[in-house]
Protein backbone atom coordinates (compact mmCIF):
# COMPACT_ATOMS: atom_id res chain seq x y z
CA UNK A 1 0.00 0.00 0.00
CA UNK A 2 1.31 3.74 -0.97
CA UNK A 3 0.56 6.72 1.45
CA UNK A 4 0.56 10.30 -0.58
CA UNK A 5 -0.61 13.51 1.18
CA UNK A 6 -0.84 15.83 -1.28
CA UNK A 7 -0.94 19.42 -0.75
CA UNK A 8 -3.77 20.58 -3.52
CA UNK A 9 -6.92 18.95 -4.43
CA UNK A 10 -5.87 19.29 -8.26
CA UNK A 11 -2.97 17.31 -7.40
CA UNK A 12 -4.93 14.72 -5.46
CA UNK A 13 -7.27 13.63 -8.94
CA UNK A 14 -4.65 13.37 -10.59
CA UNK A 15 -3.54 10.93 -8.19
CA UNK A 16 -6.64 9.29 -8.03
CA UNK A 17 -7.16 8.72 -11.78
CA UNK A 18 -3.45 7.62 -12.27
CA UNK A 19 -3.81 4.85 -9.81
CA UNK A 20 -4.84 1.46 -11.17
CA UNK A 21 -5.93 -0.32 -8.39
CA UNK A 22 -8.04 0.45 -5.48
CA UNK A 23 -7.60 4.05 -3.94
CA UNK A 24 -9.27 5.25 -0.73
CA UNK A 25 -9.66 9.42 -0.12
CA UNK A 26 -8.01 9.62 4.13
CA UNK A 27 -9.50 12.29 5.94
CA UNK A 28 -10.94 11.10 9.52
CA UNK A 29 -10.50 7.61 9.07
CA UNK A 30 -13.05 6.57 11.24
CA UNK A 31 -14.92 4.12 8.86
CA UNK A 32 -11.57 4.15 6.26
CA UNK A 33 -9.23 2.33 8.94
CA UNK A 34 -12.17 0.18 10.53
CA UNK A 35 -12.87 -1.24 7.01
CA UNK A 36 -8.99 -1.81 6.44
CA UNK A 37 -8.77 -3.57 9.64
CA UNK A 38 -11.98 -5.60 9.09
CA UNK A 39 -10.58 -6.28 6.10
CA UNK A 40 -13.37 -5.14 3.51
CA UNK A 41 -11.01 -3.26 1.58
CA UNK A 42 -7.41 -3.65 1.05
CA UNK A 43 -6.59 -0.24 -0.77
CA UNK A 44 -3.25 0.16 -3.04
CA UNK A 45 -2.92 3.68 -2.58
CA UNK A 46 -4.67 5.81 0.28
CA UNK A 47 -4.34 9.37 -0.74
CA UNK A 48 -4.48 11.96 2.93
CA UNK A 49 -6.02 15.62 1.86
CA UNK A 50 -5.45 16.98 5.51
CA UNK A 51 -2.40 18.69 3.89
CA UNK A 52 -4.55 20.53 1.34
CA UNK A 53 -5.31 23.69 3.72
CA UNK A 54 -9.36 24.37 2.24
CA UNK A 55 -10.01 20.73 3.61
CA UNK A 56 -9.06 22.15 7.30
CA UNK A 57 -10.83 25.39 7.41
CA UNK A 58 -14.76 26.51 7.81
CA UNK A 59 -14.74 29.57 6.43
CA UNK A 60 -17.88 32.45 6.17
CA UNK A 61 -19.71 32.31 2.91
CA UNK A 62 -22.33 35.22 2.12
CA UNK A 63 -23.77 34.34 5.52
CA UNK A 64 -23.51 30.83 5.09
CA UNK A 65 -20.36 28.37 5.95
CA UNK A 66 -17.93 26.33 3.56
CA UNK A 67 -16.46 23.45 5.68
CA UNK A 68 -13.94 21.90 4.32
CA UNK A 69 -13.68 17.87 4.06
CA UNK A 70 -11.31 17.35 7.13
CA UNK A 71 -12.93 19.64 9.63
CA UNK A 72 -13.50 16.79 12.44
CA UNK A 73 -16.95 16.50 13.92
CA UNK A 74 -15.71 18.41 17.26
CA UNK A 75 -14.81 21.52 15.22
CA UNK A 76 -17.67 21.81 14.06
CA UNK A 77 -19.55 21.51 17.13
CA UNK A 78 -17.40 24.09 18.69
CA UNK A 79 -18.25 26.55 15.96
CA UNK A 80 -20.60 29.59 17.33
CA UNK A 81 -22.12 30.68 13.94
CA UNK A 82 -22.77 26.68 13.06
CA UNK A 83 -24.39 26.62 16.05
CA UNK A 84 -26.81 29.38 15.44
CA UNK A 85 -27.47 28.70 12.07
CA UNK A 86 -28.10 25.68 11.88
CA UNK A 87 -28.10 23.23 15.26
CA UNK A 88 -30.04 20.53 13.77
CA UNK A 89 -26.68 19.56 11.50
CA UNK A 90 -24.65 20.21 14.66
CA UNK A 91 -26.77 17.81 16.90
CA UNK A 92 -26.86 14.89 14.63
CA UNK A 93 -22.92 15.20 13.99
CA UNK A 94 -22.68 15.64 17.54
CA UNK A 95 -24.78 11.68 18.24
CA UNK A 96 -21.91 10.27 16.10
CA UNK A 97 -19.60 7.99 18.27
CA UNK A 98 -17.56 9.04 21.17
CA UNK A 99 -15.89 12.16 21.72
CA UNK A 100 -12.61 9.90 20.42
CA UNK A 101 -14.36 9.61 16.87
CA UNK A 102 -15.65 12.83 17.16
CA UNK A 103 -11.93 14.32 17.30
CA UNK A 104 -11.53 12.65 14.00
CA UNK A 105 -14.27 12.14 11.69
CA UNK A 106 -15.96 14.43 9.26
CA UNK A 107 -19.33 15.32 7.82
CA UNK A 108 -17.59 14.68 4.14
CA UNK A 109 -16.56 11.13 5.05
CA UNK A 110 -19.93 10.37 6.87
CA UNK A 111 -21.65 11.57 3.17
CA UNK A 112 -19.23 9.17 1.42
CA UNK A 113 -19.37 6.73 3.58
CA UNK A 114 -23.12 6.52 2.26
CA UNK A 115 -24.58 4.51 5.18
CA UNK A 116 -28.45 5.19 5.15
CA UNK A 117 -28.23 5.57 8.57
CA UNK A 118 -25.57 8.09 8.31
CA UNK A 119 -26.31 11.02 11.07
CA UNK A 120 -25.54 13.96 9.65
CA UNK A 121 -26.48 13.33 6.13
CA UNK A 122 -30.36 13.65 6.57
CA UNK A 123 -29.79 16.78 8.54
CA UNK A 124 -27.24 18.38 5.76
CA UNK A 125 -29.80 17.62 2.76
CA UNK A 126 -32.83 19.09 4.72
CA UNK A 127 -31.08 22.64 5.25
CA UNK A 128 -30.32 22.30 1.36
CA UNK A 129 -26.01 21.81 1.77
CA UNK A 130 -24.15 20.81 -1.26
CA UNK A 131 -20.97 18.97 -1.58
CA UNK A 132 -17.95 20.80 -3.19
CA UNK A 133 -16.45 18.05 -5.72
CA UNK A 134 -12.74 18.33 -7.63
CA UNK A 135 -12.16 15.98 -10.34
CA UNK A 136 -10.51 15.59 -13.56
CA UNK A 137 -12.94 17.43 -15.44
CA UNK A 138 -13.07 20.64 -13.30
CA UNK A 139 -14.89 21.09 -10.40
CA UNK A 140 -18.21 20.70 -9.65
CA UNK A 141 -21.15 21.34 -7.39
CA UNK A 142 -23.55 18.63 -6.17
CA UNK A 143 -26.60 18.88 -4.16
CA UNK A 144 -26.04 16.18 -0.78
CA UNK A 145 -28.94 14.07 -1.56
CA UNK A 146 -27.18 12.98 -4.86
CA UNK A 147 -24.18 11.65 -3.59
CA UNK A 148 -25.20 8.02 -1.44
CA UNK A 149 -26.56 6.18 -4.24
CA UNK A 150 -26.99 2.75 -2.43
CA UNK A 151 -25.90 1.34 0.81
CA UNK A 152 -21.77 1.80 0.92
CA UNK A 153 -22.11 3.59 -3.01
CA UNK A 154 -21.75 7.08 -3.85
CA UNK A 155 -21.87 8.84 -6.97
CA UNK A 156 -18.57 10.25 -6.96
CA UNK A 157 -16.46 9.25 -10.28
CA UNK A 158 -13.18 7.79 -10.97
CA UNK A 159 -10.74 10.68 -9.73
CA UNK A 160 -13.11 12.57 -8.01
CA UNK A 161 -13.71 13.89 -4.27
CA UNK A 162 -15.13 16.13 -2.23
CA UNK A 163 -13.36 18.81 -0.83
CA UNK A 164 -15.74 21.06 1.22
CA UNK A 165 -19.55 21.48 2.07
CA UNK A 166 -21.18 24.41 1.39
CA UNK A 167 -24.10 25.29 4.14
CA UNK A 168 -26.46 28.30 2.81
CA UNK A 169 -27.75 31.71 4.54
CA UNK A 170 -31.12 30.55 6.25
CA UNK A 171 -33.44 33.37 5.82
CA UNK A 172 -34.58 35.28 9.34
CA UNK A 173 -37.06 32.96 11.03
CA UNK A 174 -35.59 29.47 9.78
CA UNK A 175 -34.18 27.03 11.82
CA UNK A 176 -33.96 23.19 11.76
CA UNK A 177 -33.83 19.94 14.16
CA UNK A 178 -32.38 16.22 13.68
CA UNK A 179 -33.91 13.35 15.96
CA UNK A 180 -33.07 9.59 15.30
CA UNK A 181 -34.03 6.17 17.32
CA UNK A 182 -31.71 4.15 18.97
CA UNK A 183 -32.17 1.46 21.96
CA UNK A 184 -29.60 3.24 23.49
CA UNK A 185 -28.76 6.81 24.85
CA UNK A 186 -25.38 6.85 23.04
CA UNK A 187 -22.55 5.04 20.96
CA UNK A 188 -25.44 4.10 18.38
CA UNK A 189 -26.37 3.86 14.97
CA UNK A 190 -29.60 5.41 13.86
CA UNK A 191 -32.59 2.65 13.91
CA UNK A 192 -34.84 5.64 11.99
CA UNK A 193 -33.93 8.97 11.78
CA UNK A 194 -36.12 12.39 10.98
CA UNK A 195 -34.21 15.94 9.69
CA UNK A 196 -36.42 18.92 9.40
CA UNK A 197 -35.83 22.00 8.19
CA UNK A 198 -38.57 25.34 8.48
CA UNK A 199 -38.68 28.78 7.57
CA UNK A 200 -41.52 30.62 8.76
CA UNK A 201 -42.89 34.50 8.07
CA UNK A 202 -42.47 36.27 11.15
CA UNK A 203 -46.19 35.84 12.11
CA UNK A 204 -45.12 32.12 12.35
CA UNK A 205 -46.47 30.78 9.33
CA UNK A 206 -44.39 27.83 7.22
CA UNK A 207 -43.13 29.49 4.13
CA UNK A 208 -40.64 26.76 3.50
CA UNK A 209 -40.04 23.02 4.68
CA UNK A 210 -37.73 20.35 3.98
CA UNK A 211 -38.05 16.74 5.63
CA UNK A 212 -35.93 14.16 5.87
CA UNK A 213 -35.90 10.39 6.38
CA UNK A 214 -32.92 8.21 7.42
CA UNK A 215 -32.35 5.03 7.50
CA UNK A 216 -36.08 3.76 5.98
CA UNK A 217 -35.09 3.34 2.39
CA UNK A 218 -31.62 2.18 0.73
CA UNK A 219 -30.59 5.98 0.66
CA UNK A 220 -31.75 9.11 2.95
CA UNK A 221 -35.40 10.23 1.67
CA UNK A 222 -36.44 13.68 1.05
CA UNK A 223 -40.17 13.36 1.88
CA UNK A 224 -41.50 16.26 -0.78
CA UNK A 225 -45.45 15.94 -0.16
CA UNK A 226 -44.93 15.69 3.08
CA UNK A 227 -42.54 19.27 3.24
CA UNK A 228 -45.32 20.48 1.18
CA UNK A 229 -48.22 19.75 3.33
CA UNK A 230 -46.40 21.91 6.44
CA UNK A 231 -46.09 24.83 4.11
CA UNK A 232 -48.99 27.34 4.88
CA UNK A 233 -49.69 25.65 7.99
CA UNK A 234 -48.64 26.85 12.08
CA UNK A 235 -47.92 22.63 12.12
CA UNK A 236 -51.54 22.68 13.39
CA UNK A 237 -52.11 18.80 14.62
CA UNK A 238 -53.95 17.72 11.50
CA UNK A 239 -51.62 18.92 9.55
CA UNK A 240 -48.54 17.14 11.66
CA UNK A 241 -50.31 14.05 11.17
CA UNK A 242 -51.09 14.10 7.75
CA UNK A 243 -47.40 15.09 7.19
CA UNK A 244 -46.59 12.25 9.03
CA UNK A 245 -48.93 9.86 7.60
CA UNK A 246 -46.79 10.79 3.92
CA UNK A 247 -43.45 9.97 5.80
CA UNK A 248 -44.72 6.42 6.85
CA UNK A 249 -45.81 6.18 3.46
CA UNK A 250 -42.60 7.15 1.76
CA UNK A 251 -40.70 4.56 3.89
CA UNK A 252 -39.05 1.68 2.22
CA UNK A 253 -37.92 0.14 5.23
CA UNK A 254 -36.07 -3.52 5.51
CA UNK A 255 -36.03 -5.73 8.65
CA UNK A 256 -32.90 -6.37 10.49
CA UNK A 257 -31.56 -6.67 14.41
CA UNK A 258 -32.10 -3.41 14.90
CA UNK A 259 -35.94 -2.90 13.88
CA UNK A 260 -38.55 -4.22 11.34
CA UNK A 261 -39.98 -2.54 9.13
CA UNK A 262 -44.02 -1.48 10.37
CA UNK A 263 -41.20 0.09 13.49
CA UNK A 264 -39.34 2.19 11.17
CA UNK A 265 -42.09 3.21 9.11
CA UNK A 266 -44.21 4.01 12.43
CA UNK A 267 -41.26 5.57 14.09
CA UNK A 268 -40.15 7.52 11.04
CA UNK A 269 -43.63 9.67 11.20
CA UNK A 270 -43.36 9.98 15.02
CA UNK A 271 -39.68 11.58 14.99
CA UNK A 272 -40.88 13.99 11.85
CA UNK A 273 -43.41 15.47 14.14
CA UNK A 274 -41.52 15.39 17.03
CA UNK A 275 -38.23 17.11 14.81
CA UNK A 276 -41.00 19.39 12.89
CA UNK A 277 -42.19 20.80 16.43
CA UNK A 278 -38.52 21.80 17.42
CA UNK A 279 -37.16 23.06 14.93
CA UNK A 280 -40.40 25.43 14.42
CA UNK A 281 -39.94 26.34 18.07
CA UNK A 282 -35.82 27.36 17.08
CA UNK A 283 -36.99 29.12 13.83
CA UNK A 284 -39.13 31.31 16.16
CA UNK A 285 -36.77 32.33 18.75
CA UNK A 286 -34.49 32.84 15.53
CA UNK A 287 -34.41 36.74 14.03
CA UNK B 1 6.36 0.36 -0.71
CA UNK B 2 9.80 1.56 1.37
CA UNK B 3 8.85 2.64 4.70
CA UNK B 4 8.43 6.76 5.44
CA UNK B 5 9.98 8.63 7.35
CA UNK B 6 8.32 10.27 10.17
CA UNK B 7 8.85 13.14 12.88
CA UNK B 8 6.53 13.24 15.56
CA UNK B 9 6.75 14.96 19.35
CA UNK B 10 5.86 12.81 21.41
CA UNK B 11 5.30 13.89 25.46
CA UNK B 12 7.68 16.74 24.52
CA UNK B 13 10.03 15.12 23.08
CA UNK B 14 10.88 14.86 19.36
CA UNK B 15 11.51 11.34 17.99
CA UNK B 16 11.76 10.09 14.38
CA UNK B 17 10.43 6.83 13.58
CA UNK B 18 10.03 4.94 10.06
CA UNK B 19 7.12 3.26 9.74
CA UNK B 20 4.69 1.23 6.79
CA UNK B 21 2.11 3.53 5.37
CA UNK B 22 -0.90 0.56 6.93
CA UNK B 23 0.67 0.97 10.45
CA UNK B 24 -1.60 2.90 12.87
CA UNK B 25 0.05 5.48 15.54
CA UNK B 26 -0.95 2.51 18.25
CA UNK B 27 1.34 0.58 16.01
CA UNK B 28 3.95 2.83 16.33
CA UNK B 29 3.68 3.76 20.13
CA UNK B 30 3.89 0.33 21.22
CA UNK B 31 6.14 -1.66 18.77
CA UNK B 32 8.71 0.95 17.32
CA UNK B 33 8.67 3.83 20.45
CA UNK B 34 8.36 1.11 22.92
CA UNK B 35 5.39 3.40 24.74
CA UNK B 36 3.15 0.44 25.64
CA UNK B 37 1.07 2.51 28.27
CA UNK B 38 -1.61 2.97 25.13
CA UNK B 39 -3.29 -0.63 25.14
CA UNK B 40 -5.08 -2.25 21.97
CA UNK B 41 -8.37 -3.30 23.15
CA UNK B 42 -10.98 -3.44 20.18
CA UNK B 43 -8.54 -1.60 17.21
CA UNK B 44 -11.81 -0.38 15.76
CA UNK B 45 -12.07 2.69 17.67
CA UNK B 46 -15.02 1.14 20.15
CA UNK B 47 -13.52 1.07 23.49
CA UNK B 48 -11.00 3.63 23.80
CA UNK B 49 -8.42 2.00 25.41
CA UNK B 50 -6.01 3.39 22.84
CA UNK B 51 -6.94 7.18 23.71
CA UNK B 52 -3.71 9.69 23.19
CA UNK B 53 -4.40 13.23 21.89
CA UNK B 54 -2.81 14.74 18.56
CA UNK B 55 -2.33 18.38 18.87
CA UNK B 56 -4.95 18.56 21.49
CA UNK B 57 -7.24 16.52 19.61
CA UNK B 58 -8.74 13.16 22.06
CA UNK B 59 -8.38 10.62 19.19
CA UNK B 60 -8.14 6.71 19.27
CA UNK B 61 -4.80 5.52 17.70
CA UNK B 62 -5.92 2.84 16.38
CA UNK B 63 -7.89 4.88 14.30
CA UNK B 64 -4.70 6.81 13.19
CA UNK B 65 -1.98 5.93 10.85
CA UNK B 66 1.40 6.06 12.08
CA UNK B 67 2.68 8.34 9.15
CA UNK B 68 -0.54 11.08 9.82
CA UNK B 69 2.07 11.92 12.79
CA UNK B 70 4.34 13.36 10.78
CA UNK B 71 5.03 17.12 12.39
CA UNK B 72 2.36 16.43 14.93
CA UNK B 73 1.66 16.73 19.05
CA UNK B 74 0.88 13.36 20.24
CA UNK B 75 0.25 12.79 24.17
CA UNK B 76 0.07 9.25 25.86
CA UNK B 77 -0.15 8.26 29.07
CA UNK B 78 3.44 8.38 29.60
CA UNK B 79 3.60 12.15 30.01
CA UNK B 80 0.93 12.44 32.66
CA UNK B 81 3.14 11.91 35.23
CA UNK B 82 5.75 14.54 36.35
CA UNK B 83 8.71 12.12 37.32
CA UNK B 84 7.71 10.37 40.21
CA UNK B 85 4.54 12.61 40.78
CA UNK B 86 1.37 11.43 39.69
CA UNK B 87 -0.86 13.98 37.89
CA UNK B 88 -4.10 14.20 40.24
CA UNK B 89 -6.04 12.05 38.04
CA UNK B 90 -3.89 9.06 38.34
CA UNK B 91 -3.81 9.76 42.18
CA UNK B 92 -7.60 9.63 42.76
CA UNK B 93 -7.69 6.34 40.40
CA UNK B 94 -5.55 4.88 42.98
CA UNK B 95 -7.49 6.66 45.89
CA UNK B 96 -11.18 5.56 45.48
CA UNK B 97 -9.80 2.59 43.69
CA UNK B 98 -11.38 3.26 40.06
CA UNK B 99 -9.65 0.59 38.37
CA UNK B 100 -9.49 -3.22 38.71
CA UNK B 101 -7.40 -5.21 35.85
CA UNK B 102 -6.51 -1.64 34.46
CA UNK B 103 -6.42 -2.41 30.46
CA UNK B 104 -9.12 0.60 29.87
CA UNK B 105 -7.27 2.93 32.76
CA UNK B 106 -4.43 4.51 30.51
CA UNK B 107 -6.92 5.41 27.72
CA UNK B 108 -9.39 6.68 30.46
CA UNK B 109 -7.03 8.74 32.32
CA UNK B 110 -5.88 10.41 29.30
CA UNK B 111 -9.71 11.48 27.85
CA UNK B 112 -10.28 12.35 31.36
CA UNK B 113 -7.15 14.61 31.41
CA UNK B 114 -8.29 16.26 27.63
CA UNK B 115 -11.95 17.09 29.46
CA UNK B 116 -10.92 18.70 32.81
CA UNK B 117 -8.28 20.70 29.77
CA UNK B 118 -11.81 21.61 28.05
CA UNK B 119 -13.82 21.91 31.21
CA UNK B 120 -12.30 22.63 34.43
CA UNK B 121 -15.78 22.15 36.37
CA UNK B 122 -17.84 19.26 34.26
CA UNK B 123 -20.71 17.96 35.66
CA UNK B 124 -21.12 14.28 36.37
CA UNK B 125 -23.60 13.76 32.90
CA UNK B 126 -21.20 15.58 31.30
CA UNK B 127 -18.35 13.23 32.35
CA UNK B 128 -19.82 10.39 31.92
CA UNK B 129 -20.98 11.97 27.99
CA UNK B 130 -17.22 12.36 27.60
CA UNK B 131 -15.85 9.14 28.82
CA UNK B 132 -18.81 7.25 26.62
CA UNK B 133 -15.96 5.58 24.30
CA UNK B 134 -14.19 4.26 26.97
CA UNK B 135 -15.45 0.90 27.73
CA UNK B 136 -14.46 -0.85 31.20
CA UNK B 137 -15.82 -4.09 31.63
CA UNK B 138 -14.82 -4.42 35.51
CA UNK B 139 -15.72 -1.06 37.68
CA UNK B 140 -19.16 -0.48 36.87
CA UNK B 141 -17.71 3.41 35.99
CA UNK B 142 -19.01 4.43 39.16
CA UNK B 143 -15.72 4.58 41.38
CA UNK B 144 -14.41 6.26 38.09
CA UNK B 145 -16.53 9.22 37.11
CA UNK B 146 -16.16 9.70 41.31
CA UNK B 147 -12.48 9.67 40.52
CA UNK B 148 -12.78 12.60 37.74
CA UNK B 149 -14.96 14.46 39.31
CA UNK B 150 -12.75 14.27 42.68
CA UNK B 151 -9.61 15.27 40.51
CA UNK B 152 -11.40 17.97 39.07
CA UNK B 153 -12.51 19.24 42.34
CA UNK B 154 -8.93 19.06 43.47
CA UNK B 155 -7.53 20.84 40.46
CA UNK B 156 -9.91 23.58 40.80
CA UNK B 157 -8.23 24.74 43.50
Amino acid sequence: MKYVAPSSAEEVSRILVGENGISKILAGGTDLLVQMKSGLIEPDLIVDIKKIPETKEIKSMDGGFRIGAAVSGSEVKDHTGLNRLVPGVVEALDLIGSTQIQGRCTMAGNLCNASPAADCVPALAAVEASANIVGPKGNRKCKIEEIPISPGKNSLKQGEFIVSIDIPDRPPHSSDAYLRFTPRTEMDIAVVSAAVALSLTKDGVCENARIVLGAVAPTILFVEDASETLIGTKLDEVSLQKMSDQCEAACNAISDKRGTISFRTEVSGVLAKRAAKIAYKRAGERS
Amino acid sequence: MSQLHIKSNVNGDDVEFLCEPEETLLEVLRDRLNLTGSKEGCGTGDCGACSVTMNGKLVCSCLVLGVEADNSKINTIEGMADGDKLHPLQQKFLDHAALQCGICTPGILVAAKALLEKNPSPSETEVRYWLAGNLCRCTGYDKIIRAVMDAAEEMRG
